[in-house]
């Protein structure tokens, strides 16, 4: 049966479909690969926001797909986007329409290339659309591929053992989530997120596991927790990152750090917190170090960085590390009001910051490719100096969106940040405030890139560097405005995410 | 005594030693000049035919045996005919494959002792008397020291027949020296009254004595470890036809002569049925246990044969001598059958007892006889293919056989059948002969030790592909040293071919042939 | 009608052994010829049979003192794994299209060898399934011995010896049941309902297991797998690892479940943690999936990982056949399905698109050569195929190897951690060989192979096999329940029939 919001039409569906689509026709387009990828993505693009603008206002699943898939395995083909979904949906189309942008100049086989960011971004909307464990699984493992061969045929200097480290890292995490997660289908004998949510916000799922198996549900929790730790990621499960950012070609860097690293997150807010909310709330305290250590070590670790794609590897980590902070922090029962008003908060944070986030990151990912570009490859932070005299508008974009990275008001960045720590301060004020750290480091960070980078005298070798042309300011110009927009209106994401937000607590358990 | 009965009892014999006459006296007389190529020919041919007349009398036999003051001394029907059909059909073939060869200028006098020779055989699968026995056995034997020693331009075919006369001669002796303690212990040769007069007394350890040395003199027959040491030797150096015919024919009279005389002591006669219940319930049981202790002597017979038979065959580089050791594990397998028998275990019935050990006895009688007859069958055609392979390089070793598919594809082909049949691969009949066996063993139960002795015989087995699969490699697998093609006269191929099919057939319908033993 | 897989097999087996030498593609022809129809009558066999038990297709005594009879039938597993060899047979024609020595002899060896390999998945007479078991030997020995390469006559005959001695115990078992049965009948029907006692079944269930588990590569009897599925040419290879190994497996399910289901048993006293049979097993499959991962993962020959990796993945197979549940033991079935085409594939990809062109299979040889530049097709190919094999979901190996974790879950969860390490391990092994072998970034050398200019292109024959391959995996990742429909009622009737 399948239900949708226009008129029948299975849009999830075409949603996945039209990448591999894109991505087959890109294979043998030969020169035209770029502009059919281009293409393809674009129209992904619409699709996503027709559904992100066309949700149930009660934050519940839309645009439900349903068909049997393999019965006997609990295996069925189950889609369906409510808000969080929606804006990851979004959020993928509009990064990956970024990544293929910024990709003009892709030296070797661009067919295959273009061919396999198309498939990762399949990989996405369908890890991002699914309702079942299998379905959901199959496209976040399958996402690995592409993202793997990117990085090992087109990345830098060490990108085969980085390609390969990459793999094997988050592969050995996934086989965890796995076998945490089988745990709980040989006890219940459903893969349906939505139904064992269900049984969890009741605590029926715990007792159904512990029937089957034993006391075994902490350490279920622990399994699907280091499937996501490694993907996000989460201290001390980062080490893969820097070097994958940085060995990645940076449009590819883009979509990892833009959209991939989101998984991880959506994953924990999709699967572990809805099933095994009581088990995190039991680990909530070492848990918080970890998120704590990851915002406040990413932003340390950025601050020490010689390379800038390096810093703002980093600078990822730390951000991300807000989101599972925020994560982190509203895993405890309410008690009030205020306690379930602060888990909102938190939760809108984490949301927004997921999106924000993305956005930021990968356009700072695509001015850094410009950078090296123009330098001839080089991207030291120390390489440059004084860029705003010859290069004003890449100055004034870029700086744009360094400020909404550091968290200005009135930049997207910030909106996020704030709602995570509204939430969480009043939930773990301790963490809360050791995170300030983080925030306090990173401005300095980004204060000394903008330094380094764009003020001060101009060194020789740039008095010709060359500013955006037309071409890049039209390209770039989106982004931006994106950023303003959402900075100075949130409500535009918030009130969509909003009832999502209420919904998802109020079937989480803890 | 009637001679008339006599003499229609023992047609068969008759019929091959006329046509042994005939054969002579035709060679003799009138081919002189002819070509050694008609002269063994004319032979060859004389001498099935006289086969076939034997075959034809045996069929004809009706009446239940000869008999001298009402004990049986030779036997018609069941066992005795089977293992006639099978002397006489293995005799023939022998003949056939003979018209290939070139190693003698006497082929009359070779096809009259190998007809001779086998009217021997034929007498001993009748005999039930332990002179007639001795008889038989010395008409057989000396033909074959003969044959052995036909060869007469090689050495090593007069050192084997020296060596298997000796050996021959004193296992004979102790042959004879435990029939007369047979007859000592009981006063009479015959071998009903032998039987029964041991049931009634019991065993004692003088039988036991008198067991050992018949044993070794049978043994020595069919070689059985320790009495095996000739055959390495004998299949060496004999020349082709009388190598097949001593691993084929002699090997069937010899088992079955153990049959006879195992089976037999198990027996019971009409008319002690007929007797008081208790007198022939106890005379049962006092026949079976005593029973016990010889099976024993045969048992660690056939252990040794097999462990010794084919861990030997592993190490030769002789596809004779290999054959040899083989042929001394398969006589392992074999006296494996014959030696199993039900033991009474004072808990059942003794008539019920007596009722299933009789049929599983049956059985296992049977499947010996299968497995005999048709192993001989291989034999043969396995040695044709040595002749023949050393008639064009002039040597059994593995290494002659290199490149044999693509010197002659069909030879191969033959030599690939009746090798993966020795070795027991399904679906030949060498298979189906060990897996009746085993069965037939394992039918009689009673216990842990059929089991393991079953066990011991089926890994046995597996090694031996070990070595059969060394011939085949240089067969099949290794590259060619002499490229030239094999003729092979077209009789011989044409004998060859039909052994292989015959094998593959059999294996694949074994019920026909299985059908046809267990109808006698 | 699925006999005739066996007739037509055995005779085209025949014709070719009487082809005139010298007409290779003669040979070939007649051999694609006889693989297509065998995998044509599969097809129609599984699609005709779904959702029917088991079917008997012929039933006739053979030799009736015995009580045995010629009996075919086919239930759910049996069409399954027909299926597969019909897969295999033609993929392995396909991939051995070049073959130029004796060619004739070789695909009668090979369609001999399918014919085999169909009977045994068709018996349901426990002598009969004997019998072709042991046909199966023979060609195996040959196409190693003459077509192999590496120490091939030491692989062949070490795989005809460790087979033999695996049938030997079977054939043991197999009399020693019919005998305890009281002789009546050899059919594996018949014998399941036979009510053997448990004292029997403790040793004989062992004895059964472990000769057909040989076959299957259980640790630590696996060593001939490597070494013969290195030596083996292409075709016998993907026969081997394909095919052949899930006889061993198949006897395992049929014959020693299946008639010794009691021999399973817990025997009273435990002793660390391993108290029946079934646990001995258990732990020894594990211990194959770690050990062949962990062994795969340090190998310099291409194939020798691929050979390992079967002994793991194989290891899969017996775990969920011990568990003893529904689900794991569906795993199990699916998972030789899965594994036989994915090993098909991978020694296609390894043997005949690789080592065919470039001489060499050490992978710091391969190293040096690029091929993801110049062999694009068997890069990605094995890419596809790595993937697969590594049990990513989308492709058959993942459904498997999920019912088998789940399953073995069910039964013990240490199992399945273990098992989840050797997921891991396998990941890093197939990767490794993926890198090293393809996409490698080492310099060239300056002296490479004899082809350090162009390499032969791909040919059709070996598009058209690894198409066909990858596909059936493809189609049963996405789409499991086509096999899963057929498979799981007779896992099930056979769980129940044997838990009297």
């Amino acid at each position: 049966m399948i239900g949708t919001e226009t008129n029948g039409i299975p849009m999830l569906t075409l949603l996945t479909a039209l990448p591999i689509v894109g991505a087959v026709i890109a294979l043998f387009a030969g020169r035209f690969a770029r502009l059919v990828a281009m293409l393809a993505a674009a129209a992904s693009l619409a699709v996503a926001l027709v559904v992100w603008t066309h949700l149930p206002s009660d934050g519940s699943m839309g645009f439900v797909e349903r068909a049997a898939w393999a019965p006997s395995l609990g295996i069925e083909y189950h889609l369906g986007a409510d808000g969080l979904s929606a804006l990851m949906l979004v959020l993928s189309a509009i990064v990956a329409l970024m990544s293929i942008d910024a990709a003009h100049r892709v030296y070797r086989q661009p067919n295959l290339y273009f061919a396999l960011v198309l498939l990762l971004e399949a990989g996405l909307f369908g890890a991002f659309t699914a309702q079942n464990f299998f379905h959901w699984f199959l496209f976040w493992e399958l996402s690995l591929i592409p993202a793997f061969f990117l990085i090992k045929l087109w990345g830098g200097a060490k990108r085969g053992p980085t390609a390969t480290q990459f793999f094997v890292y988050t592969m050995a995490g996934s086989v965890a989530l796995l076998l945490a997660f089988l745990g709980v289908f040989l006890a219940t004998g459903s893969m349906d997120f939505e139904h064992l949510t269900l049984l969890a916000s009741t605590g029926e799922l715990e007792q159904i596991v512990t029937a089957h198996l034993g006391p075994v549900m902490p350490w279920l929790a622990v399994g699907v927790l280091a499937g996501f730790a490694v993907k996000v990621p989460l201290m001390p499960f980062h080490t893969w990152l820097p070097e994958a950012y940085s060995e990645a070609p940076s449009p590819v860097t883009m979509l990892l750090t833009g959209t991939m690293s989101k998984m991880g997150v959506y994953g924990m807010l999709r699967i572990a917190l809805p099933l095994f909310g009581v088990q995190i709330a039991a680990m909530r305290t070492p848990l918080l170090v970890l998120a704590v250590a990851t915002v406040v070590m990413g932003a340390w670790a950025a601050a020490a960085q010689k390379d800038l794609k390096r810093v703002f590897a980093y600078s990822s980590v730390n951000h991300l590390g807000y989101c599972m902070l925020g994560i982190f922090a509203l895993a405890v029962p309410a008690t009030s009001a205020a306690m379930q008003t602060s888990q909102a908060a938190a939760l809108n944070g984490v949301i927004l910051q997921m999106f924000n986030h993305g956005i930021t990151a990968a356009a700072l990912f695509w001015f850094i490719a410009l950078l090296q570009e123009r330098s001839g490859g080089a991207r030291g932070i120390d390489d440059f100096g004084g860029l705003r005299k010859p290069a004003p508008v890449f100055a004034g974009l870029m700086g744009i969106a360094l400020f909404s990275s550091l968290g200005l008001p009135g930049l997207n960045g910030f909106v996020g940040e704030f709602l995570i720590f509204r939430g969480v301060f009043p939930l773990a004020w301790v963490a809360a405030t050791v995170s300030v750290l983080g925030l306090l480091v990173t401005a300095a960070v980004i204060l000394t890139v903008i330094q380094k980078v764009f003020a001060g005298p101009v060194p020789e070798r740039w008095t010709a560097f060359a500013d955006l042309h037309t071409g890049e300011r039209l390209a770039l110009a989106p982004v931006i405005a994106l950023m303003l927009l959402i900075g100075l209106l949130p409500q535009l994401i918030v009130d969509g995410v909003n009832p999502t937000v209420v919904n998802l607590l109020a079937h989480w358990r803890f | 005594m009637n001679y008339g009965e006599l003499f229609h009892v023992t047609l068969p014999e008759t019929a091959l030693d006329l046509a042994a006459l005939l054969v002579l006296l035709v060679d003799l007389a009138f081919l002189r000049k002819a070509a050694l190529q008609v002269r063994l020919s004319s032979a060859a041919v004389i001498g099935v035919i006289g086969c076939l007349a034997a075959m034809w009398a045996v069929g004809m036999q009706t009446s239940a045996g000869f008999s001298v003051d009402g004990l049986l001394v030779l036997a018609n029907g069941g066992v005795t005919a089977v293992a006639q059909m099978g002397v006489l059909v293995l005799t023939a073939v022998t003949l056939l494959l003979l018209i290939d060869s070139s190693f003698t200028k006497h082929p009359g006098e070779f096809v009259a002792v190998v007809l001779m020779a086998a009217s021997g055989g034929l007498v001993i699968s009748a005999a039930r008397d332990l002179l007639v026995i001795f008889i038989g056995l010395e008409l057989l034997s000396i033909g074959l020291y003969i044959l052995t020693a036909f060869g007469k331009t090689s050495a090593k075919s007069a050192e084997a027949a020296l060596k298997y006369y000796l050996f021959g001669g004193m296992s004979a002796a102790f042959l004879l020296f435990g029939f007369s303690y047979f007859y000592g212990l009981t006063g009479s040769t015959n071998l009903y009254e032998i039987q029964s007069s041991i049931a009634n007394s019991g065993s004692s350890p003088l039988l036991i004595v008198a067991w050992v040395l018949v044993v070794a003199g049978l043994g020595f027959k069919v070689a059985a470890v320790p009495f095996h040491l000739w055959a390495p030797d004998t299949y060496e150096g004999a020349p082709a036809p009388a190598a097949a015919f001593i691993a084929s024919v002699s090997k069937i009279a010899s088992f079955t002569l153990l049959l006879t005389f195992s089976f037999q002591w198990l027996q019971v006669s009409n008319e002690y049925l007929s007797g008081a219940r208790p007198a022939v319930e106890h005379y049962i049981v006092s026949a079976y246990q005593s029973w016990q202790h010889l099976a024993l002597v045969l048992l660690i017979a056939a252990v040794a044969s097999m462990i010794v038979g084919n861990l030997a065959a592993l190490a030769q580089t002789s596809v004779r001598r290999l054959l040899a050791y083989s042929a001394i594990a398969h006589a392992g397998y074999i006296l494996l059958g014959i030696a199993i028998y039900s033991t009474y275990s004072g808990q059942s019935d003794v008539m019920s007892f007596w009722g299933n050990a009789f049929n599983a006895g049956v059985i296992s009688q049977n499947a010996v006889l299968y497995y005999v007859l048709t192993y001989g069958l291989t034999t043969i055609g396995a040695f044709g293919v040595i002749g023949v392979v050393e008639r064009t390089t002039g040597s059994d070793k593995l290494d002659a056989f290199l490149g044999l598919h693509k010197r002659n594809p069909v030879l191969a082909a033959v030599l690939l059948i009746l090798f993966l049949s020795l070795a027991g691969i399904p679906p030949l009949v060498g298979f189906w002969a060990k897996f009746n066996l085993f069965a037939a063993v394992l039918a009689v139960g009673g216990g842990v030790w059929p089991f393991a002795l079953v066990a011991l015989a089926v890994a046995m087995s597996a090694v031996s592909l070990y070595y059969y699969l060394q011939v085949l490699k240089r067969a099949y697998v290794m590259p060619a040293v002499d490229d030239t093609p094999i003729h092979v006269h077209p009789v011989t191929m044409l004998v060859l071919m039909a052994i292989a099919a015959a094998v593959v057939l059999a294996g694949c319908l074994p019920s026909v042939l299985q059908g046809w033993i267990a109808s006698f | 009608m699925l006999a005739w897989t066996i007739y037509l097999s055995f005779a085209g087996a025949l014709v070719e052994a009487l082809l005139p030498k010298g007409k290779p593609a003669l040979a070939r022809a007649v051999a694609l010829v006889v693989a297509l129809a065998g995998l044509v009558i599969a097809i129609c066999g599984f699609a005709g049979g779904a959702g029917q038990g088991r079917v008997v297709l012929v039933d006739t005594p053979w030799v009736p003192a015995m009580g045995i009879h010629y009996t075919l039938a086919a239930d759910g597993i049996s069409r399954v794994l027909v299926l597969l060899t019909g897969l295999a047979a033609v993929a392995g024609v396909l991939f051995s299209w070049n073959i130029e020595l004796r060619t004739n002899e070789f695909f009668a060896f090979f369609l001999a060898l399918i014919g085999g390999v169909y009977g045994v998945f068709l018996s349901f007479d426990l002598f009969l399934l004997f019998v072709f078991y042991e046909i199966a030997i023979v060609p195996k020995y040959f196409l190693i011995a003459i077509w192999g390469s590496t120490r091939r006559e030491y692989a062949a005959m070490k795989l005809a010896l460790y087979s033999f001695a695996g049938s030997a115990m079977v054939l043991i078992g197999l009399l020693a049941a019919y005998a305890m049965a009281g002789s009546h009948s050899t059919g594996i029907v018949e014998l399941g309902h036979a009510a053997l006692p448990v004292s029997f079944q403790m040793w004989a269930f062992p004895l059964v297991f472990v000769g057909f588990a040989i076959l299957a590569g259980m640790w630590p009897f696996h060593t001939w797998a490597p070494t013969g599925h290195v030596a083996a040419p292409t075709a016998a290879s993907m026969l081997l690892a394909g095919v052949v190994m899930k006889l061993g497996a198949y006897g395992c399910l049929r014959v020693a479940m299946g008639l010794f289901p009691h021999g399973m048993d817990p025997w009273g006293f435990g002793f660390l943690g391993i108290g029946s049979w079934r646990d001995v097993f258990a732990v020894l499959a594990v211990i194959g999936i770690i050990y062949g991962a962990l062994v795969a993962l340090v190998q310099t020959d291409f194939k020798f990982v691929i050979g390992y990796s079967s002994v793991s993945h194989m290891g899969f197979v017996l775990l969920g056949l011990m568990t003893l549940n529904q689900i794991g033991v569906t795993g199990a079935v699916l998972q030789m399905f899965s594994h036989g085409v994915l090993a098909g594939l991978l020694f296609g990809i390894v043997g005949r698109i690789v080592y065919e062109r470039t001489h060499t299979r050490q992978l710091a040889e391969l190293e040096t050569m690029h091929l993801s530049k110049r062999l694009p097709f068997a890069a990605w190919g094995f890419a596809i195929a790595g993937i697969a094999s590594m049990g990513l979901p989308g492709f058959s190996g993942f459904v498997a190897e999920l019912q088998v974790l789940v399953g073995s879950w069910k039964a013990d969860p240490w199992w399945t951690a273990a098992a989840g390490v050797g997921i891991v391990i396998g990941v890093a092994y197939t990767w490794r060989a993926l890198q090293k072998a393809f996409f490698s970034d080492a310099p060239s050398m300056a002296h490479t192979h004899e082809h350090g200019h162009e390499l032969a292109a791909i040919t059709w024959p070996e598009v058209t096999g690894f198409t066909l391959l990858a596909a059936t995996s493809l189609l049963v990742g996405l789409w499991p329940r086509v096999l899963l429909d057929s498979i799981e009622p007779a896992v099930k009737a056979l769980l129940a029939g044997g838990a009297q």
